[in-house]
């Protein structure tokens, strides 16, 4: 079989991303230092085009099939690919955004620094349409690549330097985890194509053993990319070494890629087996919920301690998956989605207030934001808000969502764990808001913050509340992804 | 025995004996090109496996490129043996038992499911390895090829976006800088007064 030209159309977008991250990779090495702001541009057009074109196949799709498989069954095309990628765009836009000025004023405003996240974004497009156990791992290999890179993207910074090794070497042994799960599964099942691996599950999955076999490795390798404990000792380093622009985007966009991945793997691909991934799974969350809230009431540093959240909040994305039914799914993909956009918010407020010569990192350096300003303080504290899951925004009713999930599949224990958790993790939570509020400034220099990232971080900020009182046009939208 | 059998022991010998030497010469340069000799006959085996784009792949990158770096590498370190030879003795039971263990798990695996598996069916003459694999990889799989394939372009952006830098002082040559100066900019002629005959 030849694939058709027509076959490619669907691919727009992702088309369209890969050629315009050529395209400014090409012009950038022409442009002088002065106009390195044409490759941001490019990018926001480019993430805004992409956002255009994966509504286009949507719309052409409605109607006539909820699903497109393509290409030879490596390629799918559904509302869950098309929501996700909407949010993938649309948080990564903001993010480079918040990291603009933060580049410039470090001298790493560069055509390569969008060019990579470009790639990401792309490696991000392609795991979240995989289909095919080569496209969900070359998709990771794509975002994980430029993300290795953009953590050592400051050269002269020792403790990024060390990071970005630490991820490479701790990535690719994750990699090697989750190849060596799904070559087992080929093994069993003879095929790649998740549809197929569906079939053969639904058939012998309660007799073939290696299945199970592969299904360990395989969850082992996906906890290793979503931060869980056990396997998330990568994650507090990595975010606390990294530029905080990078550990922007780290934390933000690729959460909801990751979510897509255990979807595609764990739930199409292997869902006739959730009776031997939900125990690993329940292990995976209690120790995510259980370290992230215990450690992170222990640090000083902010970007350990929302290192430790990011942890904690993997664990819920799990908990609503290994409920194993409709509702858990559509809350874990709320609260991925959500969570995204909250951690965007919380690194790009500490991306704003650095300024050259100065990294805001250090709990300290929130002490009496309110007192230098009070609009960013506010929205600070309407993102720790939502992570802590106090109502009215959104983390509560993302939390609540995930909670049902899992009450409904009869394991009241779990839900009445990661209630417990949650409560000591407000904690640490409630304390930014405190020394935001209630201590005396340390630090009197005024805050240097374009007036769109300001705009943007705002809308950013209001969003999770708007979502928390008003939760149910995106749920209704994951309702249907999932369906 | 078929000439085929005859063949495969003749190169299955010599790929042996080349990976016993890799592991025993004295001579770094010597375990490099013992290695592609290893390589070299291990691609002979393919061809006889009817695997002809695995073999010529093998030849090409690894002989042709990968060793041909590794003997740079080599021959531009200074590597003390003796000291690289330290312990020898000392690992060497472990070595052994090591090894014995892996020799074990083999013949079990292998003599268990796979000792009494029939032999594939001969492909005809026409038949052409490559093309088949050409086929499927620019068909079924030509989504995950082509993204394969942007992997090895943020591999190479990566690559120099985090080793290139452009280090004052360094003196370099620039071409058109070359070709494009004009006698004024070299030669300046200073008038000397000719100092009057004594």
């Amino acid at each position: 079989m030849t694939p058709d030209v027509a076959e490619f159309a669907p691919l727009a977008a992702e088309i369209f991303v890969l050629a315009m991250a050529c395209f400014i990779l090409v012009l950038d090495a022409y442009l002088p230092d002065t106009r390195r702001l044409i490759a941001f541009r490019l990018t926001q057009v480019t993430l805004l085009g992409a956002a255009v074109l994966t509504w286009m196949q949507y719309d052409t799709m409605i109607g006539t099939t909820d699903r497109m498989v393509l290409l030879g069954g490596t390629y799918v095309a559904d509302t869950l690919s098309m929501v996700l990628k909407l949010a993938v765009y649309a948080v990564s836009a903001g993010v480079f955004l918040y990291s603009r000025d933060y580049l410039r004023d470090r001298g790493i405003l560069k055509g390569e620094y969008f060019v990579l996240g470009l790639f990401g974004v792309l490696g991000m497009m392609v795991m979240i349409s995989a289909h095919n156990m080569l496209s969900v791992y070359l998709g990771l290999e794509l975002l994980s690549l430029s993300m290795y890179t953009m953590v050592a993207f400051q050269r002269q910074n020792g403790v990024a330097s060390e990071a970005a090794m630490k991820y490479f070497v701790l990535g690719a042994i994750a990699s090697g985890m989750l190849l060596y799960g799904i070559s087992m599964i080929y093994g069993a099942s003879g095929s790649l194509d998740l549809a197929a691996i569906g079939r053969y599950v639904a058939e012998h999955g309660a007799e073939d053993r290696i299945l199970a076999f592969g299904v360990v490795f395989i969850v082992a390798g996906l906890a290793f990319k979503l931060g869980n404990a056990p396997f998330h000792m990568w994650v507090p380093d990595i975010y606390n070494g990294a530029p905080t622009s990078v550990t922007l985007f780290i934390g933000a966009a690729p959460k909801i890629a990751a979510f897509a991945m255990v979807m595609r793997v764990l739930v199409e691909g292997l869902g006739g087996l959730h009776a031997d991934w939900t125990p690993m799974l329940i292990i995976l969350a209690v120790g995510s919920l259980a370290v992230g809230n215990v450690i992170a009431i222990a640090q000083t540093n902010i970007k350990r301690m929302l290192a430790y959240s990011t942890i904690s909040h993997m664990g819920f994305v799990v908990l609503g998956i290994l409920a194993a039914n409709k509702v858990g799914y559509s809350g874990a993909m709320f609260y991925a989605i959500t969570y995204a956009l909250t951690s965007a918010g919380g690194f790009g407020l500490l991306v704003l207030l650095s300024r050259a010569g100065f990294e805001a990192e250090k709990l300290d350096d929130l002490k009496g934001l309110n007192d230098r300003n009070p609009w960013l303080a506010f929205l600070m504290l309407l993102l720790m808000f939502s992570m802590a899951g106090v109502p009215p925004t959104v983390g509560f009713y993302a939390k609540l969502s995930v909670l049902q999930a899992v009450v409904s599949a009869d394991m009241v224990w779990l839900a009445a764990v990661a209630v417990f958790f949650s409560i000591i993790g407000a904690f640490y939570y409630i304390r930014v808001v405190k020394v935001m509020y209630f201590d005396k400034p340390e630090d009197e220099a005024p805050i240097f913050a374009g007036f769109d990232a300001k705009a943007v971080l705002s809308v950013n900020g209001l969003a999770v509340l708007a979502l928390g009182v008003y939760p149910s046009g995106l749920m209704a939208w994951c309702a249907k992804a999932l369906g | 025995m078929a000439f085929t059998d005859l063949v495969f022991y003749v190169f299955a010998a010599i790929s042996v004996f080349a990976g016993v030497r890799v592991i025993s010469s004295r001579n770094p340069v010597h375990s490099a090109l013992y290695l592609v000799l290893a390589f070299f006959t291990t691609s002979a085996l393919w061809l006889l496996l009817e695997a002809e784009f695995l073999a010529i792949t093998l030849v090409l990158v690894y002989v042709g490129a990968v060793m041909v770096l590794f003997l740079f590498v080599v021959m531009m370190l200074d590597i003390n043996l003796v000291s690289l030879r330290e312990g020898f003795a000392r690992y060497l039971p472990v070595g052994i038992a090591v090894g014995g263990i892996i020799v074990i798990e083999m013949i079990m695996v292998l003599s268990a499911r796979y000792g009494d598996m029939p032999k594939p069916a001969p492909h005809p003459a026409s038949y052409s390895n490559t093309e088949e694999l050409g086929g499927v990889l620019y068909t079924v799989y030509v989504y995950p090829f082509e993204i394969a394939a942007v992997i090895l372009l943020v591999a190479i952006v990566a690559a120099i976006t985090l080793t290139l830098r452009r280090r004052p002082g360094t003196k370099h040559q620039d071409p058109a800088k070359q070709v494009a100066v004009k006698r004024e900019d070299r030669v300046r002629l200073v008038k000397v007064p000719s100092e009057p005959r004594q």
